[in-house]
């Protein structure tokens, strides 16, 4: 269980410095995130203890944001002031881009599928 | 209060282990209400747990600083959570390899509707400017929208909860509206969902199918880099034609 989060953890860290130092638009975590998926592809595959500590770690992802969303306390003036605006923005929005995004990959997919590669 | 009382409490509110006990507590709760209703996404763990905190933080007056000094904890397995991502993408990149071009043609759309819609839709029912700004990058992953939204002047934590407003509601709808519109395919359904609703989405991609696991994350990761590219440049074109 240690080997592997130390693993998580070096693949951060190393994404953090690299971002600061090159000034990337993107966060630590997901260059750490292409630096371990890089390292899988070198192995050429997913050691045993490293399956079970990420599997686990997954598994409870959801848990991992309440923290950040209890700072919707911080905010409820601007929220109840603007509720329309921002719930038809929010809800609207987010729904149509599930739709949008998922319908273009699918058409894609499937035409690729027909296509001569097939 | 009587002395013992003033210790105990003086206590609780300078250790984390009130808060990250009252964080685990409210999450199994909201676990435990989302298998009670059928495992409907319309009970979301997330959003279960974060009102029972606030209920309980508001009725004992505590402030989210102190409570978060404790919960830091729970947030800081964010960043490790991220780079575990690396290995549903690995044990799915034959299929990841395979769609690319569909993937890059999906991001472009869903980066796009997702700035220009939250913008057109808030405008239209009357927001202001300052929330219009923040409301633009919701549907990237925090860190990232928070970056994008102090660059182009909205506010970075009102974005925070933007973006977790977000999160709940495409993990909550997601779902549906990908049955409604008949997309079956779970690599469409994983990056459809990763691409609006980041790492709350890929949690409950993770929840229903592997495949849409993997694809969501990546969407996740490639939205927060397309959007930090393209929303900065298009909030600049429209400010100076507008």
């Amino acid at each position: 269980m240690l080997g592997p989060i130390t693993i998580l953890l070096a693949c951060q860290l190393a994404g953090e410095l690299t971002v600061r130092m090159l000034a990337l638009p993107v966060p630590g975590p997901v260059l750490g995130m292409l630096l371990l998926f890089t390292g899988l592809l070198v192995r050429g595959g997913v050691p045993r203890p490293v399956a079970d500590v990420t599997g686990g770690l997954l598994r409870n992802l959801s848990l991992l944001f309440v923290p950040a969303g209890v700072g919707v306390m911080a905010h409820l003036g601007r929220l109840s002031d603007e509720a329309l605006p921002i719930a038809a923005a929010v809800v609207g929005s987010t729904v149509l881009t599930i739709a949008v995004t998922a319908w273009v990959m699918a058409a894609l997919l499937k035409r690729g599928r027909k296509g001569p590669e097939a | 209060m009587n002395g013992r009382l003033l210790d105990v409490w003086v206590y609780l509110s300078a250790s984390p282990l009130a808060g990250l006990t009252l964080t685990l507590l409210a999450y199994q709760a909201g676990l435990w209400a989302f298998e009670r209703c059928g495992r409907t996404p319309l009970v979301n763990p997330v959003l279960v747990a974060v009102v029972l905190i606030i209920a309980v933080l508001k009725s004992l007056d505590v402030d989210y600083k102190t409570y978060f000094d404790g919960a830091q904890f729970v947030h800081f397995l964010l960043g490790p959570a991220t780079v575990a991502l690396a290995v549903p993408l690995y044990n799915q990149f034959q299929q990841v390899r395979r769609s690319a071009g569909a993937m890059l043609a999906a991001l472009v759309a869903g980066s796009l509707t997702a700035a220009g819609s939250a913008v057109a839709l808030g405008w239209l029912f009357g927001a202001s400017e300052r929330t219009l700004l923040s409301l633009a990058p919701k549907s990237v992953t925090s860190p990232i929208a928070m970056g994008i939204a102090e660059q182009i002047g909205g506010l970075p934590s009102l974005t925070a909860v933007f973006v977790m407003l977000t999160g709940i509601v495409g993990a909550t709808l997601g779902g549906s509206v990908l049955t409604l519109i008949r997309v079956t395919d779970w690599r469409a359904r994983g990056f459809g969902m990763g691409v609006a609703a980041h790492g709350i989405g890929t949690a409950r991609a993770l929840q229903v199918n592997e495949t849409a696991g993997a694809f969501s994350g990546l969407a996740m990761g490639l939205n927060g880099l397309a959007t930090a590219v393209l929303l900065p440049v298009l909030v600049r074109l429209f400010t100076q034609t507008g």
